[in-house]
């Protein structure tokens, strides 16, 4: 016994099935798709960063000349006090009107659920114009700002906040209805008041949602561009200069310098949000008890007046943009009719732009859930291969740091790039297609690994014993169960699709003009109305395309019914 | 005391009926990173058997079978199946079915397409697979729901489908990973007895994981008793009641006293004042070593006992809990207090002795049920 404990035995090289080699050539190809569509572009981006206009490599000048030019690095300034000005104002009112929604029992709770996610369907834009009918040289209640100017600052944090508002508010919802009821009644009995529980239940229970909320926000606003780019007058922001120095100078080396600096704050508010979902994990337990709000007059009455003042504005903005988009010619003719609407005889892309975006959507939904819910699924279920698996898990989550502005003027450096065979799709709307999937990958894969491992793990093994192919028991099982977080994947790509506005401004082409460039080209050329119908083109369309995926939703949910409940 | 002189002598004892074995397993060892989680596992498993691997939490058993299975392959070691070397081959190209705890039934198909789900990948015409399903959800007990979905049954019906699909296309080699844990008791009870039952009539050789004894002392043909990482032993159900092989097994099945003594040579032991005679078991150890002697509270022996019963002596109830068909009582010897182990005394007992608290009686450790294992 002792002697032969000391030989070692020979390591057992398990053999691959067809299914494992299978997997992992799919694992490959996902991880093919991400160094191609992310990690290759950002590379050149910054190697272009280091070089000059000839192309040769001059260290850090570039980098010294940006911290030399006080017009440029001042939008560093800018940028935070926006973000954080913005952010501070987002979480303070969504928090509120999350513990409203979750806490009281108010009426009318579904309505202004609904009402405060409208902004996600509109693009960044939109708000901004409806500012300048609101605030702007001709605006209907300009006074309000006591002369101050809507064209700087002001205007951009007003519109950041309507437009980061519903994705503080899905987070903080989240975070507050997961409360334990127990620990309240736990408070209850031992005569804490209300606001002792809040701070020390209520606030300790919502911390890692609020922090995430906060990063979340901060990112948003740091990274978006349709927003300043329309009202924010002579106030450069980092996403603006950007593109000034793209478009404006045709200054590539001090673009992606500019993209650089943005890039840090992205990713350190993305790898502290990292950190912070992770340790959210362990709070949830099974046995927790939900919390039932209980019937309070006053305090129902105040929330309820709160939220339809949030809800009274949102519908505002929404409904001045509208608005704006009939009149005939603000402020002297103010005829209704659909003179706006006349896109073909305008610049910035006409009707066609509106078809091309429609198109444009529809393929990153399709293609953009096959590939992420493929690409989830692999690796998720793929057995060992644990190096290439981690590699490419990083690199799904990686495009969540990376602004859409950086991401397009990545594009153009690698796709543009004249020895690069796949060049040929620049100028495409393949490479629109590309860019938008890649943007909005890290969600929709996010969405797909929870759908995927709330599935029994062990489906796979029990397919392995009876001899199914993997791809058999994907097709009949795992896609039929996962149906409603595919159908919000691509729900989820298609309206961002939509409004998309940063990835997309460096890629698009005389040919593929997108709907939400089209707005923001014609705002830019002056003819603010027809980008304000434009705009709301975009919103119908999200929104006909949400209303038909509730429906569809409702549809299989009854369908599916039979196997789901008792 | 050697445990692998124990584990041979064990295993050699069992080939049951004269079959072969239809499944070796030599040498295997898992390893994730550093952590040793099976070191060196052999073991024969007869055909048409009932294997049950038993052992606390994270002793390797749940690894050692996935191991079985081709799930998670081991590190080195072989693993033969019918004769044929399947060390190193995936779950697929392997020979067996499986039911999991979790059951692992797919929501969405029915369950006669659960069932059905194994059959319908090979060449089997329709009807073949309509008349099977049938015969195998009748088999398992639950004819007439094959309509349903899996979340329209209850956690035992919902098991007794996995079964049925694990079984759908006749594997060599059944593997329970601890099927009935998540059922109430009384199903789990009355599961029990099924499995055995159908495990018996269909002669299919069965593995079944569980951390449950009654469990595995009901069901097993022999049991395999595992910690951390090792096999401590095997054994038939009686076998490893009766006869632990280590103190660990002693303690993990059933209910067993454990008391400090001496070893005094000739087979004796020394526990306090008392000279106890422990058969063979005590044969092999050195004089003046401390050993633990372990015995069972049910083999106490409180009837009959006279001057010249071996190994008797003289005690205190210190206290006495009733258990309903009988006392478990504290009891020590009658001149060392801080001595104190379990003893059960039968209602009938108490009732004609008038036992109470406080109360002197004679009892003993027969010799044939004590067990003895040197502390070095």
């Amino acid at each position: 016994m002792t002697t032969a404990a000391a030989i070692p035995l020979p390591e057992i090289k398990p053999k691959l099935s067809g299914d494992d080699r299978i997997m992992r050539g799919f694992i490959l190809l996902v991880g093919v798709w991400m160094v191609i569509a992310v990690l290759l572009p950002l590379y050149f981006m910054l190697s272009k960063s280091f070089e000059d206009n000839d192309g040769n490599f001059i260290g850090l000048l570039n980098y010294a000349e940006y911290f030399s030019t006080p017009a440029l690095f001042y939008s560093i300034e800018n940028s935070f006090f926006i973000a954080v000005v913005s952010t501070v104002i987002t979480i303070t009112l969504a928090f509120i009107y999350a513990y409203a929604l979750t806490r009281s029992l108010m009426p009318f709770r579904g309505a202004f659920k609904v009402i405060a996610m409208i902004p996600l369907l509109a693009p960044s834009l939109l708000p901004a114009i409806s500012f300048v009918y609101f605030f702007g040289n001709q605006g209907v209640i300009k006074g309000v700002l006591m002369g101050e100017t809507i064209y700087g600052p002001i205007g951009i944090i007003m519109g950041e906040v309507f437009y980061t508002l519903p994705h503080a508010l899905m987070i903080l919802v989240t975070a507050l209805s997961t409360a334990d009821g127990r620990l309240y009644e736990a408070a209850i009995s031992l005569r804490a008041g209300k606001i002792k529980t809040f701070f020390t239940v209520t606030l300790p229970g919502i911390k890692y949602g609020l922090i995430s909320a906060i990063f979340v926000v901060f990112t948003l606003v740091i990274t978006d561009f349709g927003i300043p780019k329309v009202i924010g007058g002579q106030f450069n922001v980092l996403a603006t200069d950007i593109y000034k120095q793209v478009i404006g100078q045709q200054n590539f080396e001090m673009g992606a310098v500019v993209s650089v600096v943005l890039l840090i704050p992205a990713i350190a508010a993305f790898l502290v949000d990292r950190i912070v979902q992770r340790k959210q994990v362990a709070l949830l337990t099974a046995r927790a008890v939900p919390l039932e709000p209980k019937k309070s007059r006053g305090f129902d009455t105040a929330m309820g007046i709160y939220c339809a003042t949030i809800a009274f504005v949102i519908l505002a903005i929404i409904g001045m943009a509208i608005y704006a988009s009939l009149v005939t010619f603000w402020p002297y003719n103010l005829t209704l009719g659909f003179t706006n609407y006349d896109f073909d005889v305008m610049d910035g892309g006409g009707w066609e732009s509106f078809g091309n975006s429609l198109r444009m959507a529809a393929y990153t939904a399709v293609f953009g859930t096959a590939i992420i819910f493929t690409g989830a699924y692999m690796v998720e279920k793929t057995k060992g291969f644990a190096l290439a698996r981690g590699a490419i898990q990083f690199l799904c989550i990686l495009p969540m740091a990376v602004p859409g502005m950086v991401l397009g003027l990545a594009y153009i450096f690698f796709f543009n790039h004249p020895d690069n065979p796949l060049g040929m799709i620049y100028g495409t709307m393949v490479i629109l297609v590309v860019v938008t999937i890649s943007h909005f990958y890290t969600v929709s894969h996010l969405t797909a690994l929870t759908a995927l491992k709330q599935m029994d793990p062990e489906f796979e093994a029990v397919s392995a014993s009876l001899k199914v192919p993997f791809f058999r028991t994907f097709l009949r099982v795992t896609v039929p169960v996962c149906l409603p977080a595919i159908l919000d994947i691509s729900i989820y790509l298609f309206v961002n699709a939509m409004t998309t506005v940063s990835a997309v401004i460096f890629l698009y082409s005389s040919d593929t003009n997108l709907a939400s460039v089209a707005a923001l080209n014609m705002d830019d050329a002056g003819d603010v109305a027809p980008a304000a119908a434009m705009s709301v083109m975009i919103v119908l369309a999200s929104a006909t395309v949400r209303i038909l995926h509730a429906i569809l939703t409702r549809g299989l949910a009854r369908r599916l019914q039979a196997w789901r409940k008792r | 005391m050697n445990k692998g002189i124990a584990v041979v002598e064990m295993t050699a004892g069992a080939g049951i009926d004269g079959r072969k074995p239809y499944l070796r397993i030599n040498n295997v060892t898992k390893k994730f990173g550093d952590f040793v989680a099976l070191n060196r596992v052999s073991l024969d498993v007869y055909e048409g058997e009932f294997v049950c691997f038993l052992g606390p939490s994270g002793c390797g058993k749940t690894t050692l079978l996935r191991a079985i299975a081709g799930l998670d392959i081991q590190t080195s070691g072989t693993i033969e199946q019918a004769g044929k070397d399947i060390s190193d081959l995936p779950a697929s190209e392997r020979d067996f079915g499986i039911v999991f705890q979790s059951y692992a039934l797919f929501p969405n198909l029915t369950v006669n397409r659960n069932v059905a789900y194994g059959l319908e990948n090979r060449k089997v015409s329709k009807a073949d697979i309509t008349a099977r399903v049938e015969e195998l959800l009748n088999l398992v007990g639950m004819p007439e729901q094959g309509q349903k979905y899996p979340a329209q049954l209850s956690g035992g019906q919902q098991q007794r489908v996995a079964l049925a699909r694990a079984l759908a296309t006749s594997p060599g080699l059944l593997l329970l990973d601890e099927p009935l844990s998540a059922l109430d008791a009384k199903v789990r009870v009355r599961l029990r007895h099924e499995v055995k039952h159908l495990q018996h009539k269909l002669d299919v050789t069965t593995i079944m994981v569980t951390h449950d004894q009654e469990e595995a002392l009901t069901m097993a043909d022999r049991i395999v008793v595992m910690n951390q990482g090792v096999i401590e032993q095997v054994g038939t159900p009686l076998e490893i009641y009766r006869r632990p092989g280590s103190p660990f097994v002693a303690d993990f099945v059933g209910t067993m006293n454990f008391l400090a003594a001496t070893a005094i040579g000739n087979g004796k032991v020394r526990m306090g004042n008392i000279e106890l005679s422990a058969g063979n078991d005590g044969a092999n150890i050195g004089e003046g070593t401390p050993v633990t002697l372990c015995v069972r509270p049910e083999d106490v022996m409180t009837r009959n006992v006279e001057a010249d019963t071996p190994n008797a002596f003289e005690v205190t109830v210190q206290d006495m809990e009733f258990l309903g068909s009988f006392y478990r009582a504290d009891i020590s010897p009658r001149d060392d207090e801080k001595t104190v182990f379990l003893a059960d005394l039968s209602i009938n007992l108490v009732r004609d002795k008038n036992i109470i608290k406080g109360m002197n009686l004679p009892v003993a450790f027969p010799e044939s049920r004590i067990r003895v294992f040197s502390q070095t």
